[in-house]
């Protein structure tokens, strides 16, 4: 048995048919083949799947899809002005924020949700934010510099 | 400095991975994709004997069922002594027996739990301890212990050991252990296999090897190398979880079986329980020092929980054994290192190999050692160091040496003041 | 109580698999315009490979970052690697992809000798033109001498390189044997703080210091160290598949269960650069990317111990060891 499920992906109208069970992240993947949310746990523990709903960040996995009826979703594809990449996209690449790359686009969109409510945050809190996001390359550390840049530079 | 060399370049592929664009194996799907879900041991250890496929083959949008009659040649991995699929028997919970390829990992998962499977349990050996002991039950037929050559142990022998121990004014032992650890790579491990019109094989692959996997690949299935062509590159974390061929093999041989494109995504439960993992260590260190600091003997046993297989063990072993001693000069020197197979998930390759537990038990062993004779750590490890032109255990001469200068900047770093006589230390001479 | 103390740990790591006979492989072929792609086979696994390889393609060949193509995503178009493992990429593919755009260079300079009337020992390769050293407004571009070799000559410009440490003999009686062509050393000072009353152990401050032999990229350098310095944390503090050692129960399933370090754990990482460069390599480069997760279980440790005085020999450092270890003293 599949629903109707109507929301805003990326500021596009979309419809979709998805079963009761489907969670935000496979109805993405797999029916609407937006793929930077990425399945690395699926129980909701690494971050790696996390999306932007009406401007807060979750973790797509275990987000049954059939609860974004009529909200905003917003993936790291629906970032950026035109041709023009997001400051916190451009601060990770000069910061060397992504290795491997897998998670990179879960903890931009957290640093994202984090600076739209506090541009102008501290270490600690930009820490305290990106804390439900593994990474098991960078030490975190360059993903921290990168998202102080874009803060510092609100100041 | 050159025009690019030693510049802070940002990564080739950074803009790709910042926009989510970088495409990852699970990011590919082909039309008609057939999901794959694995069959996987609840005993640890027992003979397999009978397995009834049956009720899942007549599940509705199962394409193809797989076990081990459907393998043409069912032994690979780096020791070439893993199944595919395992046939006779198993030796750790979670090994894999039968894959099931379906419409969808719902459909394949429903078929997968309508799978029997009858063993005749075994007991199970858990302790390398006393995995070693001859009358402990056999993991494998060929025994516990994996031969090096006509002994069960790598050795390495420089100098006269017991000599040195007689030279010794302290004596300092002690034993040291590591546990099992998991890679956590982000990126678990996932496979797209297509059959082409013209009989090859695409395999788009997470492996950090491929160029390895594709002869291991071979082999399984008695093709040549250009029927195998192997897509990857670019990998989400690998610290050694993708040196092993996991699921490449079973992709590809349900592309052969179905005709249709094949995915199989581990779920992350299995990557903790039936994945390749870093293995346990004991090390048992002997020194003996001099009461001015200076090592003059070393004796140490060091085993290595192998798990079931072999992969790259005994390799990860040898890796051990070289540099065991750490990076100081030693004159006299006893290694036996054992590589011992327990019913537990595979070890192999994680970064570091044998040497991230060397590296513990020889650090730690050096503020030891250092409390004995009443010596700074600073200067227990300056007068020990080795430099240019200095030989290891295994006779290896060590050119570009830059401990001692990675302890002065280090030191600096952390604002501490070194004696005199230890800044003056380099690696490039030795002082008269 | 809170109480605080620093370690050291100092290590060593070979470059490349140890017994050798792992080769690296690569090919440069340049296109109309003068830029290159350059074929290796090594795998990204996020160390960033892709780019130190087109660092030191560009460099030999005068090219920008921008001219280089890499491609590396498939066994039929690139020649052979042993794999990206054993520290050996930026050392070992690095030899080759150096030898091969050198192929690549004389071969250029010979085809320039001609066309500008000189010696190829007169020529340099600058921003994609071939120039006359001591008249440097005497040159070629790249595009047109491709050009000229490709619709003038029918000839295809290109350069090879292979590069493996041979593999050693081994004597068995006593484990006599070469096994690696170069080793990288590095020195981790660790400083923590624990809790005498719940075993807690946090780690303040790790500072490291490694000898990358020469950085073709110090910030990926950088990188490598911050996250195995993370690594390291994670193994001395947190990480253990059999929590019952050596039975398998309780084995953890989920990163609900099996830890690893989040951004909270990790205190401040301070990672340094030196170079002693290494007389096997072209441009002196040594491998760290696996030590990098080494030496700080052991300073962590050794700074717990400075700390309460006791000595942890078995990992991960859990509080209920903290706490034995504290009732034993």
């Amino acid at each position: 048995m599949e629903y109707a499920l109507s929301f805003s992906l990326n500021g596009k109208p979309v419809q979709v048919a998805v079963k009761a069970n489907s969670s935000l992240l496979d109805v993405l993947r797999n029916q609407l083949f937006v793929t930077s949310p990425k399945k690395s746990c699926d129980t909701g523990d690494c971050g790696a799947c996390a999306v932007l709903i009406d401007g807060e960040a979750v973790n797509s996995c275990i987000t049954l899809a059939l609860t974004v009826e009529g909200k905003k979703v917003t993936t790291v594809e629906g970032l950026g002005e035109g041709n023009q990449i997001h400051p916190l996209q451009q601060a990770f690449h000069e910061h060397y924020a992504a290795q491997c790359g897998f998670c990179t686009p879960g903890v931009i969109l957290v640093a994202k949700a984090l600076l739209d409510k506090n541009p102008k945050p501290t270490r600690e809190e930009v820490t305290q934010a990106i804390s439900g996001n593994l990474c098991r390359c960078t030490g975190y550390v360059k993903i921290i510099d990168a998202i102080m840049a874009v803060a510092e530079a609100n100041k | 400095m050159g025009v690019v060399v030693g510049k802070r370049i940002p990564r080739y592929d950074g803009l790709q991975h910042v926009t989510g664009r970088t495409q990852f194996v699970d990011d590919v799907s082909y039309p008609n994709m057939l999901w794959v879900k694995a069959y996987r041991s609840p005993v640890v250890k027992g003979e397999i004997l009978n397995v009834d496929v049956s009720q899942a083959e007549k599940t509705p949008g199962v394409a193809a069922v797989l076990t081990a009659k459907d393998v043409p040649a069912n032994q690979y991995g780096f020791s070439n002594d893993q199944p595919v699929l395992a046939e006779k028997g198993v030796r750790f919970k979670g090994e894999a027996i039968v894959a099931v390829a379906a419409v969808d990992e719902d459909t394949a998962q429903e078929a997968v739990e309508k799978i029997r499977v009858d063993f005749k349990e075994e007991t199970p050996v858990f302790d390398p301890i006393e995995a070693m002991k001859p009358d402990t039950p056999r993991v494998r037929p060929e025994g516990n212990l994996w031969m090096f050559g006509e002994v069960p142990y790598r050795r390495i022998r420089l100098g006269d050991v017991e000599k040195g121990f007689k030279e010794a004014d302290v004596i300092v032992e002690e034993v040291y252990r590591t546990q099992n650890q998991d890679h956590a790579q982000l990126e678990g491990q996932v496979s797209v296999a297509r059959l082409e019109a013209n009989g090859v094989i695409t395999i788009n692959s997470v492996s950090q090897c491929p160029f390895l996997h594709q002869l291991q690949l071979a082999g399984i299935l008695k093709v040549p190398l250009n029927r195998l062509k192997f897509i990857g590159g670019t990998v989400g974390g690998g610290f050694g979880s993708k040196n092993d061929m996991h699921a490449d093999h079973i992709t590809s041989l349900l592309a052969l079986k179905t005709g249709k494109p094949v995915k199989w995504r581990w779920t992350r439960e299995e990557e903790f329980l039936a994945s390749t993992v870093q293995g346990a260590w004991i090390m048992e260190y002997k020194d003996g020092v001099k009461k001015d600091g200076r090592i003059v003997a070393r004796k140490i046993r060091a085993i290595r929980d192998a798990g079931a297989y072999g992969s790259l063990n005994p390799y990860v072993v040898d890796k051990h054994c070289f540099l065991v001693c750490g990076p100081y000069a030693i004159p006299n020197v006893w290694i036996d290192g054992y590589c011992v197979f327990t019913n537990k998930q595979v070890s192999s390759s994680m970064r570091g190999f044998g040497i991230t537990p060397a590296s513990f038990s020889n650090e730690v062993q050096m503020d030891k050692i250092a409390e004995a004779v009443g010596k700074d750590p600073w200067e227990i490890r300056f007068i020990n160091a080795v430099r240019d032109g200095d030989i290891t255990a295994t006779r290896k001469t060590l050119e570009s040496v830059a401990l001692i200068e990675t302890m002065k900047e280090a030191a600096k770093a952390a604002g501490i003041q070194l004696p005199d006589h230890l800044m003056a230390m380099s690696s490039e001479k030795k002082e008269v | 109580m809170k109480k605080r103390g620093k370690g050291i740990a100092s290590i060593f790591y070979p470059t490349g698999m140890s017994g050798g006979g792992d080769p690296s492989n690569a090919l440069i072929k340049m296109k109309l315009d003068g830029t290159i792609d350059l074929m290796v086979g090594s795998i990204d696994i996020g160390q960033g490979c892709k780019t130190v390889l087109a660092q030191l393609a560009a460099e030999e060949l005068g090219l920008a970052m921008e001219q280089v193509t890499v491609i590396n995503d498939n066994t039929d178009s690139c020649p052979m690697d042993t794999g990206t493992f054993a520290s050996r990429v930026t050392h070992s593919m690095g030899n080759a992809v150096v030898m091969a755009a050198r192929e690549l260079r004389q071969e250029i300079l010979e085809l320039a000798a001609a066309d500008l009337k000189t010696s190829p020992v007169n020529l340099t390769i600058e921003n994609g033109e071939v120039k006359i050293k001591q008249s440097p407004d005497k040159k070629i571009s790249l595009a047109d001498l491709a050009g000229k070799a490709t619709f003038g000559m029918g000839k295809i410009l290109a350069g090879r390189g292979g590069y493996v440490k041979a593999p050693t003999a081994k004597d068995e009686e006593t484990g006599a044997c070469n096994p690696f062509a170069t080793a990288a050393y590095a020195t981790t000072i660790a400083e923590v703080e624990v809790d005498t009353e719940t075993g807690q152990v946090e780690v303040l401050q790790l500072i490291s210091v490694y000898d990358v032999g020469k950085a073709i990229n110090p910030m990926l350098c950088e990188g490598q160290i911050d996250g195995g310095s993370v690594m390291g944390l994670g193994m001395a503090l947190m990480e253990n598949l059999n929590p019952y050692y050596p039975g398998i129960d309780f084995q953890p399933t989920s990163f609900a269960d099996y830890m690893i370090p989040v951004s909270k754990d990790t205190g401040k990482i301070i990672a340094k650069i030196i170079e002693r460069p290494s007389t096997t390599s072209l441009y002196g480069t040594k491998g760290i990317g696996e030590m990098t997760a080494n030496s700080e279980a052991p300073a962590i440790v050794n700074a717990v111990y400075n700390a309460i005085g006791v000595r942890i020999t078995d990992l991960p450092i859990t509080p209920e060891k903290i706490i034995r270890g504290l009732e034993e003293k």
